[in-house]
């Protein structure tokens, strides 16, 4: 084997070669799905060849690797990581993984280690058809998609295959496929809280003084503090997902003051941690996760992800590929990102709560029932069931916050990772141990 | 072949020696070194600086944490050692037979059968504002409305420490109580003394060694735990070691090996304070 750097250093006609071949067998096998069209001797190598993908417990599927290595050929393996870890793994044991499945917060820490490899958007099959707020940083509309905090265009495009600079516009080469995205806003016990809830600053009102949590993760639960500090009025911010040291002091010293006054109940890290909160009547209004909620309602009890006027903080997911990927690894590497956006995945986590960065490849793996309900927010026609066919919704229910882009298009502020993070950090170990 | 009686003892001590240095010595020394380097969002530099350390020492932040993990160690300290006494005296000398003692003693571990976060968590329902306990005194009349302080609080961080640690004050406890020889005991109730003083002047000092472990290992546990505290105050409450995660989890790991080593420092102090005061080895030998 000839030594090879990560990339895009591999001979090249070998793969247009094999590209060529395989578009050809393809074209014979029409109508088969996806990827029957390797020629044997490539299959065979194939079949060795195995990826592990490393992300989040609600993005790195167990059922998603089983189907896609069906689908393949190969195998996908896939392994689980809780948020820090996943940037700690992604970060220094970058040889120790094939497929990062992160947070596009994550790329600037990431980028500048020169962790991962640019992605060539000719050998995606799907980018034309990826939703706007990334390829183009709009909605369909055309209106500009919010920029506070980390948003997904900004970091979406590299300049050359292997740079850590980011381009301003769109270019061939991609620093992630985007996945799956939601927008989250606050969790609230409609049964315990007895009125309806439309501002973020609700979160502080002194009616639910000791009944509110927020979450610990400080790069996240500084947002949510920050939309209902804004909302309540105390600080206006030129960024939340970028402040300023003063900006971080002020905010820190209000949610002090909080916690001092008994306001919180408790922070939470964990999704179960929220969902126990919310169960058990200690907390009536928190910081959430789309599924969270589900699993709350799923218990009988009821909880509502309340749409606010503010608007969300949203984040997104991709898969990049690790640097180290190279030859017919990284090939194999391309059809699994062809394949993880032809729509079973999307179908999958589309009964999730989550939404595809390519729509239009779900629908034919969701019901029209269920594309309804879930993407276009009508009204359940039967019965609504989670991926693994459990009870979920009622007919009739209709999901929190409507479809699609009447959630994605209030998008107020992004996950983030701030430039004065060090500080922010030290400010919320603070906060916690105040 | 017969090896000089010189080098046997060595030969001896050279596995255990050779897995302390790999495991221990070596990762130890890689973390002082690293509280030294310099660090930004992106990488962690060699260097020697001394940054890492001014700003731990320059910073309030610490001393509150240190403060709040000593007083949850002296605090879990002093109620572990109180209960785990007096089991192990119940155990060692008011149960007659040895075949009971063995049984209570089992059953002393029972809990202990199951993990520790099971253990933990476990109290959460028990604690919460419809729990077990809460509903049980509102149904007694006891208070009108549930008591919040009970769960997300420092109360419910030191119940469940004293719950997880009791057992490590017990069993060395327990264990110095049983080799008391009991001739000691009828000699100084002979010689007048009640029941109180032979605990004070008899008992007392002749498990000086099993409370001095058991300490050991209570306090290096709490100093060292950031779990309990994060699950048990909900979050709102830290330790040391919760900061030095946190710093972890954002990349920034030579600050965070600083306070590694600071904390080392710290507890090596304590163990060195407890061992000074006893003579373990001594006490264990003899």
């Amino acid at each position: 084997m000839a030594d090879r750097t990560p990339g895009q250093n591999q001979p090249r006609i070998t793969r247009r070669g094999f590209f060529q071949k395989a578009l050809a067998t393809a074209s014979v096998a029409a109508g088969a799905e996806l990827l029957t069209g390797f020629p044997l001797v490539w299959a065979q190598r194939l079949k060795d060849i195995t990826l592990l993908q490393v992300g989040g417990s609600y993005s790195a599927i167990i059922d998603i690797a089983r189907q896609a290595t069906k689908d393949l050929g190969f195998k996908i393996e896939m392994q689980n990581a809780v948020t820090d870890a996943l940037v700690n793994r992604v970060a220094t044991q970058p040889k120790s993984l094939d497929i990062a499945d992160i947070e596009y917060w994550m790329m600037g820490k990431l980028l500048p280690r020169q962790v991962l490899q640019g992605i060539d958007l000719q050998r995606f099959k799907y980018w034309g058809k990826v939703v706007p707020i990334f390829t183009k940083g709009e909605y369909p509309d055309g209106r500009k998609v919010s920029q506070q905090g980390v948003s997904p265009y900004e970091v979406q495009y590299l300049e050359k295959p292997n740079s850590t600079a980011l381009a301003k516009g769109p270019t061939r080469w991609a620093t992630l496929i985007p996945t799956l995205y939601n927008a989250d806003t606050l969790g609230i016990r409609p049964d315990l809280v007895n009125r309806p809830i439309a501002h973020w600053h609700e979160l502080f009102h002194p009616e639910f003084k000791g009944r509110a949590a927020i979450l610990d993760v400080p790069s996240i639960g500084i947002m949510d503090a920050a939309m209902a500090i804004e909302s309540r009025g105390d600080i206006t911010y030129g960024d939340k997902g970028n402040m300023t040291q003063e900006e971080i002091d002020k905010t820190i010293k209000i949610l002090i003051d909080l916690k001092k006054a008994g306001h919180f109940r408790a922070f939470w890290t964990t999704f179960d941690e929220s969902v126990n909160l919310m169960t058990s009547g200690e907390v009536v209004i928190q910081s959430m996760w789309s599924p969270a909620v589900t699993a709350v309602r799923a218990r009988g009890i009821p909880c509502y992800y309340t749409p606010l006027q503010e608007g969300y903080r949203a984040w997104a997911v991709g898969l990049g590929l690790m640097a180290h990927l190279s030859g017919l690894k990284l090939d194999a590497a391309y059809e699994y990102l062809n394949w993880y956006q032809s729509g079973w995945q999307g179908g999958f986590i589309a009964k999730q709560g989550y939404y595809s960065s390519v729509p239009e490849t779900v629908k034919q793996f969701l019901t029209p029932e269920e594309w309804n309900y879930w993407y276009e927010g009508k009204p359940a026609q039967s019965e609504i069931k989670d991926p693994y066919g459990n009870h979920m919704e009622n007919a009739g229910h209709v999901r929190d916050g409507g479809s699609l882009w009447e959630r994605m298009g209030k998008v107020a502020c992004w996950n983030t990772v701030m430039d004065e993070n060090r500080h922010m950090v030290r400010k919320w170990n603070e906060f916690v141990a105040a | 072949m017969k090896l000089s009686p010189r080098i046997v003892p060595y030969l001896q001590v050279a596995p255990l020696t050779a897995v302390l240095l790999v495991f221990l010595g070596i990762p130890l020394a890689v973390v002082v070194a690293v509280s030294f380097f310099d660090y930004d969002d992106f990488a962690v530099r060699p260097a020697f600086i001394l940054r890492n350390y001014l700003e731990l020492f320059g910073s309030s932040l610490t001393y509150t944490l240190y403060l709040k993990t000593l007083t949850y160690a002296a605090v879990v300290w002093a109620l572990t050692l109180a209960i785990g006494f007096t089991v192990a005296y119940f155990l060692a000398f008011h149960v007659r037979t040895f075949l009971w003692q063995m049984a209570l003693f089992l059953l002393c571990t029972v809990p202990f059968w199951t993990s520790n976060v099971i253990r933990m968590i476990s109290w959460i329902p028990f604690l919460g504002l419809n729990g077990i306990f809460n509903q049980t005194l509102i149904t007694l009349g006891v208070v009108d409305k549930p008591l919040e302080f009970l769960l997300f609080s420092d109360v419910a961080v030191v119940i469940a420490y004293v719950h997880l640690f009791t057992l490590f004050m017990i069993v060395p406890i327990f264990n110095s109580m049983a080799r008391i020889d009991r001739a000691i005991i009828e000699a100084a109730v002979d010689a007048g003394a009640n029941a109180w003083q032979v605990i004070r002047e008899v008992v007392l000092p002749l498990s000086k060694s099993g409370i001095a472990l058991g300490s050991i290992f209570v306090v290096t546990l709490v100093m060292g735990d950031f779990f309990v505290v994060k699950i048990m105050s909900g979050g709102q409450s830290a330790s040391v070691v919760l900061a030095m995660s946190n710093e972890i989890a954002l990349l920034q790991y030579p600050p965070a090996a600083a306070s590694a080593v600071v904390l080392m420092v710290m507890v090596m102090l304590m163990v060195a304070a407890i061992l000074r005061l006893v003579d373990v080895r001594k006490e264990l030998s003899g």
